[in-house]
């Protein structure tokens, strides 16, 4: 489905174009954070904490400056005020508390992993060896591990209250109850004996972002004037700038960051880490440059962690299946600290439990609990992940309680095309989308039918490999966010986006976007963009980015919102340049602005084709500045910055076959059929990348992938031969198409997918196991649906069946 | 995941390598393909002074037919193995075996030597080594031994080679007419360990098993035959249900942990489900 633009008159967008940057990529080229190496430079090494909870009895660094090529050691202590603490920017309510996070521990450490002392030493390995030098004493203190027990009253504190008295783990309480408190019950009591209610809880186990680049940072002194330049492998630059700023007392315009080739990031680089704080920290300290390189063992307990939630669902409907309410209550593990967006994250999945259903009452209750385990944030999709499961599961427990077909309860349940724009029960307007669509072509590619008459026959003959079917109708909201809902929602930040464009003397377009991608593709979707308005080559546009030095403006990439906002800056300066471009050809053409055309790159004036002047004239004339119509300024360029009106509201249906083998417990997903709808494709090679890549992550959620701590706090999952990631090997060929709806709030028609395929199939593959399982008694599993859970789930639900 | 410094020598002959780790003393340790010695060295679970690279000896290397048995070069490579046409005819159980290793990255460094002598529990090769009966063949300051696989794994990652020896190759006997092995590997995802594997190995005459040889992966601290399994199978019917009545033995006398992919009690669970299809393979049922 690749294809090169050789033909310079069709639209670029919308063509599956392969992507400009793989070349360098796929052959070295690249430019990783480690890769930087500068004179003079100080290698940074950490002493983690090996205890999940203790108290500091001893720490003396001494010792480590005596061994080779150490040139400084510290504690917190020692750097008193350039300790800097990592900073929460979303105070989701006005009562929550919000501990500090010390980039080193003072007194106290809090999970395993927490940082301890620092080593600088002109050598890598020199400063890893020096480590054990240091002289450290703990006397513990009990680990508080157990979200349910963390906030019962007497337990172990994390964190002592701000007067010094005994603490509570409870971060925050919020609830939301548009239709009130008690809405649910009330719903439940009014339908009489037409009513059917399931209750369940499921647990969203904690899992890592598993980026192929581990974090790393370079912060030099050396940088002109008084400029301090950081290199992060970090989705945040622009964010980066202005939290290093506040968290160090730097000036904001003495900082430069620059998120060079960045490795992945799934969310677990869109953080302040207390690392980054240290290195600046020192590196100002000393004046020299300063870089740390982690390795994965300590990206495993000291990058942020995702999801960990106990989700109480408790669905209610007509006997034939219309839904009456639906009651949330969950209890999300924020780990030992705050980092800059922790306790919003179970918030973002608030507004999204309803999906795509409509029904009269919602009531939805989260309590942040702290435990002494990795700090949580935001991991792909972040809180709509988690939403969508228990949704979607207990649609399918639903339906079995009612004893209905799951697709069936779905269609008689959504919101339908027709009704579009509609606003759901818990107050979001979804612009557009057509579920019906998205479902009969998923249904059609998947061949249902045939699929459960199989599953029958298995049934009928005992086969030990029972098949079942998963369903997943998603929707979700991303493209994060309208500033003035972000500001009502309490989070310090907007939700805009920047570009700038230039046409340059040689024809050349510069593209500075404010998007900073790793691994995207954005560098060939913005010029796909771009070029549609400017009618130039895709191959002439230089997408710039991730520096705030040469792209000062921007909010970054996270929550699907680089296309779904960053696109419309483009769209309109893109088009802000045409306008001032059309002024200069008018003068040059000697006639009226409204006389002129704008096609294949060149202004025509109308009816009279021989008379033009190609984009690249205008902007050699600009630059000469000869004979410029009076009034216009030199230099052709124009910039944009705009706010979205809206969420972004992407869906679709994933259907999914499991192979259960019921006596050793190993699911086989035989096929999996995602159609989803994106709105606008740009690009449909990149959305079919994004697709798979985010199937991948929800279907390593689903089988493969999860955090385990033991009662003392210590990571067992702490590295990739425990914390089990699945390959291509692992995943079956998938079948993807779309369906699409444009958005009616986004001027490109587009809406997120970064997030997509991670949303939605985690409940596609449990539904299907617990499909392929019902008729032995099984209900649920727990995700992983590692092979000895499902073995356990039939053995439970046959001892159950007895 | 820096591993501590070192010394490095990469010695020619096999002699050279054994005065290597004798000079070295107590912190010298023998490196082949690395696959299992640098992660530990990486995480700082071992931190020998001096490395002694055995990679280049030439005598450890190739495959050769030695009447009866096949012998293998203790530094012939997965790779190698699995697609020896000596060992495809005369101990296909190994050349399948091998191919199960983790991907072919790992294969084409890792060393069938190597894998004897780490002696991980969840090593699939050292499993096969028992099946068959293997014998290896170390040298060491003293001169040369040969140990029987049953007495060659000791305990988790011990063999019963001496700090100062090194294993040179492996004599594994051929296979005569009438046997046919399965080796079923269980594991979480195409690349990892084995989390239960079994080899067996069925001789068939007609519709009987005349005699059955199956061992364990993962079962206990070392690999494992199941000897009861062995002796329900002999003369037993070449039938699924006399197959599965014997594999309900297959957990006896094991001693399986229980980590973060399956507890000791699925561990057994998964041993006699695997026995019985192991079994039922290599038989042909
Ligand atoms: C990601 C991954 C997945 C893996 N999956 C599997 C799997 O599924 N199944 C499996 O069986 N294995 C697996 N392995 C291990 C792999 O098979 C190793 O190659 C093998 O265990 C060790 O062989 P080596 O040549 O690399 O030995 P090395 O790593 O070099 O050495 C291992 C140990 O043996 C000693 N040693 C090596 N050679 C000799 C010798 N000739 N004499 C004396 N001592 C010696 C060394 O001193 C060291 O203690 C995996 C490894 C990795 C990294």
């Amino acid at each position: 489905m690749t294809e090169t633009l050789t033909d310079a008159n069709a639209n670029p967008v919308g063509r599956p174009l392969r992507r400009k940057e793989d070349a360098r990529l796929l052959h070295g080229q690249t430019n990783w954070t480690d890769n930087i190496q500068l004179p003079g430079t100080l290698h940074m090494a950490i002493l983690r904490s090996p205890m999940a909870h203790a108290r500091i009895t001893n720490l003396d660094v001494t010792p480590a400056l005596k061994r080779p090529h150490v040139v400084a050691a510290f504690t917190a202590k020692d750097l008193g005020d350039l300790n800097g603490s990592v900073p929460c920017v979303w105070p989701v309510t006005d009562d929550i508390q919000m501990p500090g996070f010390p980039a080193l521990a003072v007194d106290k450490v809090r999970h395993v992993g927490d940082c301890v002392a620092v080593v600088l030493a002109t050598d890598k390995y020199a400063a890893a060896d020096a480590l054990d030098a240091i002289e450290v004493d703990y006397e513990p203190l009990p680990a508080v591990i157990d979200m349910e027990a963390a906030i019962k009253q007497g337990s172990t504190a994390v964190h002592d209250a701000a007067d010094g008295s005994h603490g509570t783990n409870v971060c925050y309480e919020f609830p939301l109850k548009p239709q009130g408190d008690g809405a649910f019950d009330a719903a439940v009591k009014a339908a009489g004996d037409d009513v059917v209610v399931v209750k369940r809880r499921f647990i969203n186990q904690r899992v890592i972002a598993g980026y192929m680049e581990p974090r790393a940072v370079v912060a030099s002194p050396m940088g002109m004037s008084n400029e301090m330049t950081i290199w992060s492998a970090t989705q945040i630059p622009h964010v980066l700038r202005v939290l290093l700023a506040l968290v160090t007392g730097l000036p904001e315009n003495s900082l430069r960051v620059i998120a060079p080739d960045v490795g992945g990031g799934f969310g677990g680089k869109l953080q302040l880490y207390r690392e980054e704080i240290l290195a600046v920290q020192i590196a100002r300290h000393l004046g020299r440059p300063v870089k740390w390189t982690e390795t994965r063992s300590e990206d495993m307990v000291a990058s942020h962690h995702g999801r960990d939630q106990i989700q109480d669902i408790e669905i209610a409907s007509t006997k034939d299946g219309q839904i009456i309410g639906l009651k949330v209550d969950l209890i999300a593990n924020m780990g030992a600290y705050l980092q800059i967006i922790t306790p919003g994250i179970p918030l973002l999945g608030m507004f999204m439990y309803p999906a795509i259903y409509k029904m009269p009452a919602y009531e939805f209750n989260c309590v942040g609990v702290f435990t002494n385990t990795t700090p949580t944030d935001a991991i792909r999709g972040a809180g709509r992940p988690e939403a969508t499961y228990a949704i979607e599961r207990i649609m399918d427990e639903l339906a079995a309680e009612l004893d209905m077909d799951p697709m069936q309860l779905r269609e008689k349940n959504w919101i339908t095309h027709e009704e579009f724009p509609y606003t759901t029960v818990a107050g979001l307007t979804y612009d557009t989308g057509n579920y019906e669509a998205a479902t009969a072509k998923a249904m059609d590619l998947f061949g249902y039918d045939a699929l459960r008459a199989e599953q029958e026959q298995r049934r009928a003959s005992g086969d030990p490999v029972q098949l079942g079917i998963g369903i997943s109708t998603f929707t979700e909201m991303c493209g994060l966010a309208p500033s003035r809902t972000l500001g009502a929602l309490k989070y310090v930040a907007g939700g805009w986006e920047h570009c700038t464009i230039r046409a340059l003397p040689t024809g050349k377009i510069e593209l500075i976007t404010g998007t900073s991608p790793h691994g995207q593709g954005h560098e060939t979707a913005w010029s796909q963009i771009a070029a549609s308005i400017l009618g130039v080559p895709v191959d002439d546009i230089e997408v710039v980015h991730s520096d705030t030095g040469r792209a000062p403006y921007g909010m970054d990439t996270y929550g699907s919102r680089s296309l779904a906002v960053g696109g419309q800056a483009i769209k309109k300066a893109a088009e802000r340049l045409v306008e001032k471009a059309k002024v200069i050809a008018a003068h040059q053409l000697e006639c009226s602005v409204d006389d002129l055309e704008f096609i294949q790159g060149a202004f025509r004036v109308k009816g009279d084709p021989a008379k033009s002047q190609p984009l690249a004239a205008v902007a050699f004339e600009a630059f000469t500045a000869h004979n410029l119509p009076d009034g216009v300024e030199p230099t052709l360029q124009a910039e944009a910055t705009v706010d979205p009106d809206d969420f972004s509201y992407p869906h679709g249906t994933h259907l999914c076959a499991i192979e259960v083998d019921t006596e050793t417990g190993k699911s086989k997903i035989r096929s999996y059929v995602a159609v989803d709808d994106v709105g606008i494709q740009v690009n449909p090679l990149i959305v079919e990348g994004q697709v798979h890549g985010g199937l991948a992550c929800g279907i390593g959620q689903a089988l493969y992938e999860g955090v385990e701590y033991d009662s003392d706090g210590n990571l067992l999952t702490a590295s990739f031969a425990d914390y089990l990631i699945p390959s291509a090997a692992d995943l079956p060929s998938f079948t993807t198409d779309r369906t699409v709806t444009p958005s009616s709030t986004n001027p490109l028609g587009t809406k997120g997918v970064g997030e997509a395929g991670a949303i939605a199939s985690p409940p596609a593959i449990i539904n299907a196991i617990v499909d392929a399982l019902r008729p032995m008694g099984v209900t649920d599993v727990k995700m992983p649906a590692t092979p000895e859970n499902v073995w356990r789930a039939i053995q439970a639900g046959q001892g159950g069946a007895q | 995941m820096i591993p501590i410094a070192f010394d490095y020598v990469r010695p020619g002959t096999v002699d050279e390598a054994i005065s290597a780790l004798a000079a070295a003393g107590e912190d010298g340790k023998v490196i082949s393909g690395g696959q299992s010695l640098m992660p530990v060295l990486r995480l700082r679970m071992a931190a020998p002074t001096t490395l002694v690279d055995i990679g280049s000896i030439a005598e450890m290397k190739g495959i050769t037919d030695g009447g009866d048995h096949l012998v293998v070069g203790a530094n012939a490579t997965h790779y190698e193995v699995m697609n020896d046409a000596l060992v495809k005819q005369h101990a296909p159980l190994l050349a399948q075996a091998a191919g199960t290793v983790a991907d072919p990255a790992i294969r084409h460094r890792g060393t069938f030597g190597g894998s004897l002598a780490h002696a991980d529990p969840a090593g699939d090769l050292p499993t096969v080594a028992l099946a068959l009966d293997a014998t290896m063949v170390a040298k060491g300051p003293n001169g040369t031994r040969e140990i029987a696989a049953k007495d060659f794994f000791v305990d988790y990652f011990t063999s019963a080679l001496e700090p100062e020896e090194i294993l040179v190759a492996v004599k594994v006997p051929k296979l005569g007419d009438g046997w046919s092995t399965h080796y079923e590997k269980f594991n979480r995802t195409a690349q990892a360990w084995a989390t239960v594997g079994v080899a067996a190995a069925v001789k068939r005459q007609n519709g009987t098993i005349t005699e059955a040889r199956v061992a364990l992966t993962n079962m206990g601290p070392s690999p494992v035959r199941a000897s009861s399994v062995e002796a329900a199978l002999a003369g037993a019917a070449a039938t699924t249900d006399a197959i599965a009545a014997a594999a309900a033995n297959a957990a006896d006398g094991t001693r399986p942990t229980s980590d973060l992919h399956a507890s000791a009690e699925f561990r057994e669970h998964l041993a006699k489900v695997l026995t019985k299809r192991a079994v039922a393979q290599a038989a042909g049922v």
